[in-house]
């Protein structure tokens, strides 16, 4: 893989971003409400209104309003929250780790349970193991992960399992003063265990939701890719060298396997990303996916506009981040 | 060729199926469900009565006769508002699954046909779509559109046309380059004649079985619209609604969740279960 | 002189969908130590079969049902898989037909030789890399230590091959099985491959059950052979007095389909359909034969 590829897959990106711009604005400049209204107390003046509009540059025309808006996105600047009276930038940075880390905990998730159910299926093909992974998979893939978020408080509330939080991040009995956000990762590095373990415990129901539809898509591919491998002549010959099934399966077919696997991950995973919206929202859990429902019951324009803007970005990186990762699993790709 | 493969082969090889059978048996009984609600009820669904709020169902102790499956924070009777909620989930359903697929079917076929700058932009915007996370834009959508039912249908299509572009796009191509394309052009019939009456046919298997998978995904999106209400109006039940409803009371009645999550999974796997019969028995190509 | 290999009227069916092909009909045949033995016949005679039946990889829709095969003494065919596995690559060997897609395109030449050395001589990795390296060398190839860290991808089909009989010859087996190994490459490098086959297996003493389709091949490499048809034996014997001096009349027309190297004015004659016709009733003849019996 050369420079010169990476560099044409930023470029493509860009006319895709501007669209996404476009279309945001588009969008929320036919809201029929009106944010300030909303905003303001009943007791406001009309010059109160009105002041608060050239503030927001809710007054000028729309092409106006546009080149206004492109040259801010332009500068990094996502104007001021209506609802949380911050600037939106900093607001979303400030969510985006939590956000982050859920997603990661639940990719994690999901190639671990696919994987081991893959693996799972092709030692033992044919066998009723296989049609339990198939079954399996099918069931987890057709229930999305909000209902599978609720499937789980409902769980936990019925089966009084009280050990399982439900909602938020971290216990409210630990005091832990962050520097970032990230808390999974500060809490490792400043060896503060005690955080470590209540933020996992807390993003194991929502990342487990996220993960099982994702995790069945995995099974999925990765079964039909390694059972394809394992018909090749190279595993043939390795079962002439004498190594047993299972170093088969983990040896020879699994890096083969793994090319369209990634592929399909990949673009599942931007549907995570996207889960993290409602998954978030159920369990009280303050990323941004949270953040941006809350956005659009107080129709916060500004706020609204960053957040999917955000969730775009994330997509178009994870897109690249998979054509990149072809390279490091298959070297025939590499040179050339 | 299709007139050749006789209809009877292609339903006899669906009533054999199982999935198609089991899917479409029980879409059906939805289907009647929903559309003598009002008979089949055994309560008004919006009568409240705050001497049964939070009655447990027949299986637990204070179960109270007549309120089959309990009753909710208000009083409601859970079966009927279960009943009529079918009404709205099977609507939506139906309704925002034929206007995606209109959508994403006309754009597909000019996009795969024409080819050229038309499949430049169509397929450019496809790319753009997909950059948006589906449930954010819709529940963006809504609160533009203002809620209500037909807010909620044209967020589906709007959103999930792409699904059908795609494919049919794929598809169109495909059959483009197959010989009795180029039979009819020779014949000089006209690119619109062709695409409708050559193309669309052969696309239509396709389109069978990814409307009903969009009927599924049509289902869930409504019900997570209303869960974050953002849906119908409040006084008329839906399953994602009663879910919401269920979400706030679930220390104090958890069957309140309970069963519109089984309505709404039962549905979605009842759905998927007749899009994948009907991929295996529909098209002798996906067939193979 | 006790055979190597010892197969004794082996019958073996494809089952598939509740239909049952007879692929092998009793076929007998001894691979002494040290020997090179031809096995030929064409396309669907079972050749294949025998010589996967030996490696124990034959698919799982082939039944063994009758017969016996034995390795140095042993009896392999309904082996436990793990006693298999270690006479497998130690004692057993494969040379495969394919070079191009017998080695994993995702490990590196290196490890896909030393992985059978540490498995079955327990060697360490710097061990197994020496020993690599030696093996490369004894097949001929130049800058052994840059082919150990490439990829298949950046070799060619004759050096691939050369790669899968160092593989071959990694564990000093008893009984190499080479399937077809020259029918994939340019005739050029065919004769090349041979040659190097040849030299491997007189360095070292293997014994080889050398399954082909080509008799040329067979008159410069074997020294005796066993003529398949149908999966019956047709004829066997020492490789010169079989090619100069045919018996069946199968193996003469086999002989004038066969281009050879010594004889390369000859004309080619396929083989008479009705000679295939006969021996093939024959076969269905000795099916209900056995049948009934």
């Amino acid at each position: 893989m050369s420079l010169g590829f990476l560099l044409r897959r930023l470029l493509l990106a860009i006319p895709t971003l501007v669209g996404v711009a476009v279309i945001v604005f588009v969008l929320l400049r036919i809201v029929p409400g009106d944010p300030i209204a909303m905003l303001i107390g009943p007791g406001a003046t009309p010059a109160d209104i009105q002041k608060l509009r050239e503030l927001y540059g809710l007054d000028r025309g729309l092409l106006d309003q546009f080149v206004l808006y492109v040259g801010d996105l332009i500068q990094g600047d996502f104007g001021v929250s209506i609802s949380l009276r911050q600037d939106v930038m900093e607001l979303v940075l400030g969510r985006l780790p939590i956000t982050l880390e859920l997603c990661l905990a639940a990719i994690v998730i999901a190639i671990l349970i696919g994987g081991t159910l893959a693996v799972a299926g092709v030692y033992w093909r044919g066998r009723w193991p296989e049609a339990g992974v198939d079954g399996v998979s099918g069931f987890i893939l057709a229930i999305p992960d909000f209902l599978w978020a609720l499937l789980f408080i409902l769980f936990v509330v019925i089966f009084a399992f009280s050990g399982l939080p439900i909602s938020g991040r971290l216990s409210h009995e630990i005091r832990f003063d962050a520097l970032t956000n990230f808390y999974l990762l500060e809490s490792l590095v400043r060896l503060r265990f005690d955080v470590f373990g209540s933020v996992l415990l807390h993003m194991l129901l929502p990342a487990l939701s996220l993960a099982l539809p994702l995790s069945a898509i995995i099974a999925r591919v990765l079964k039909s890719s390694l059972n394809e491998a394992m018909t090749q002549d190279y595993v043939l010959l390795a079962r002439v060298k004498g190594f047993s099934r299972i170093r088969i399966v983990a040896r020879e077919a699994l890096r083969n396997a793994l090319v369209p696997t990634v592929t399909l991950t990949g673009v599942q995973f931007t549907f995570l990303v996207g889960g993290t919206v409602l998954v978030e929202k159920i369990f009280s859990y303050p990323g941004i996916g949270n953040m941006a429902i809350d956005a659009v019951i107080n129709r916060d324009l500004p706020l609204i506009q960053g957040l999917v803007l955000t969730f775009a970005v994330l997509f178009i990186a994870v897109n690249l981040l998979v054509d990149m990762s072809y390279a490091v699993l298959n070297p025939r790709m590499r040179h050339g | 060729m299709a007139e050749l493969a006789a209809p009877l082969p292609t339903w006899r090889r669906m009533a054999a199926n199982g999935r198609v059978l089991w899917g479409g048996g029980f879409l059906l009984f939805l289907a009647l469900v929903a559309l003598f609600a009002p008979l089949l009820a055994p309560h008004d669904p919006l009568e409240q009565d705050l001497m049964l709020q939070y009655v447990p169902p027949f299986w637990a102790e204070k179960a109270e006769p007549g309120f089959v499956f309990g009753a909710d924070n208000l009083g409601r009777d859970i079966l009927s508002r279960l009943i009529h909620g079918s009404r709205i989930a099977l609507t939506v359903a139906i309704v925002a699954a034929f206007a995606a697929g209109l959508l994403g079917t006309v754009l597909g076929l000019l996009a795969g046909y024409l080819g050229g700058w038309v499949d430049a932009v169509i397929s450019r915007l496809v790319d753009i779509w997909m950059a948006f996370p589906a449930v954010l834009l819709a529940i963006v959508l809504v609160a533009v559109l203002g809620t209500g039912l037909h807010s909620v249908i044209i967020a589906i299509a709007v959103i999930d046309w792409t699904r059908f572009c795609r494919v049919v796009r794929a598809e169109t191509m495909a059959q483009k380059e197959q010989d009795y394309v180029a039979s009819a052009v020779t014949i000089g019939l006209s690119r619109f004649r062709i695409l409708v009456r050559e193309v669309l046919p052969n696309v239509v298997p396709l389109l069978l079985v990814l409307l009903t998978l969009e009927m599924g995904i049509a289902v869930i999106v409504e019900t997570i619209l209303s869960y974050v209400g953002l849906s119908i109006a409040s006084d008329i039940p839906t399953w994602g609604g009663m879910i919401s409803a269920g979400r706030q009371y679930v220390h104090q009645a958890p069957w309140l969740l309970v069963l519109p999550i089984v309505c709404v999974v039962l549905t979605v796997l009842a759905l998927n279960a007749l899009g994948d019969g009907l991929k295996d028995t529909l098209d002798p190509v996906m067939r193979k | 002189m006790s055979a190597i290999l010892d197969i004794r009227d082996l019958h073996l069916d494809i089952v598939a969908s509740r239909r049952r092909n007879h692929i092998l009909r009793g076929v007998s045949l001894d691979v002494r130590p040290g020997e090179v033995h031809g096995l030929v016949g064409e396309s669907g005679a079972g050749k294949t079969m025998v010589g996967k039946v030996v490696l124990g990889i034959a698919p799982p829709t082939a039944q063994v049902t009758g017969g016996s095969v034995r390795f140095d003494g042993g009896e392999i065919t309904h082996m436990p898989d793990r006693a298999r596995r270690s006479l497998m690559g130690a004692g057993l060997a494969l040379i495969p037909q394919d070079p191009m897609t017998s080695l994993n395109p995702a490990r590196r030449i290196g490890d896909q030789i030393t992985d059978v050395l540490r498995l079955h001589l327990g060697m360490g990795a710097g061990e197994a890399g020496e020993r690599a390296l030696a093996l490369l060398r004894d097949v001929h190839i130049r800058n052994a230590g840059r082919v150990v860290r490439q990829y298949p991808h950046e070799l060619s089909g004759g050096m691939r091959q050369r790669v899968l009989i160092a593989i071959a010859f990694a564990c000093r087996p008893k009984l190499i099985v080479a399937d077809e190994p020259t029918t994939a490459l340019d005739v050029t490098v065919q004769r090349q491959v041979l040659r190097l086959i040849k030299e491997m297996q007189e360095n070292a003493g293997t014994a080889i059950l050398f399954v082909t389709h080509d008799l040329g091949v067979v008159a410069k490499i074997c020294d005796r052979v066993t003529v398949l048809q149908a999966g019956r034996v047709l004829e066997h014997g020492p490789a010169r007095r079989v090619i100069e001096e045919p018996e069946h009349p199968y193996t003469r027309a086999l002989m004038k389909a066969t281009p050879r190297y010594d004889r390369p004015g000859d004309l080619l004659e396929p083989v008479p359909p009705a000679l295939v016709d006969e021996l093939n009733a024959a076969a269905a003849a000795y099916d209900r034969e056995r049948a009934g019996a």
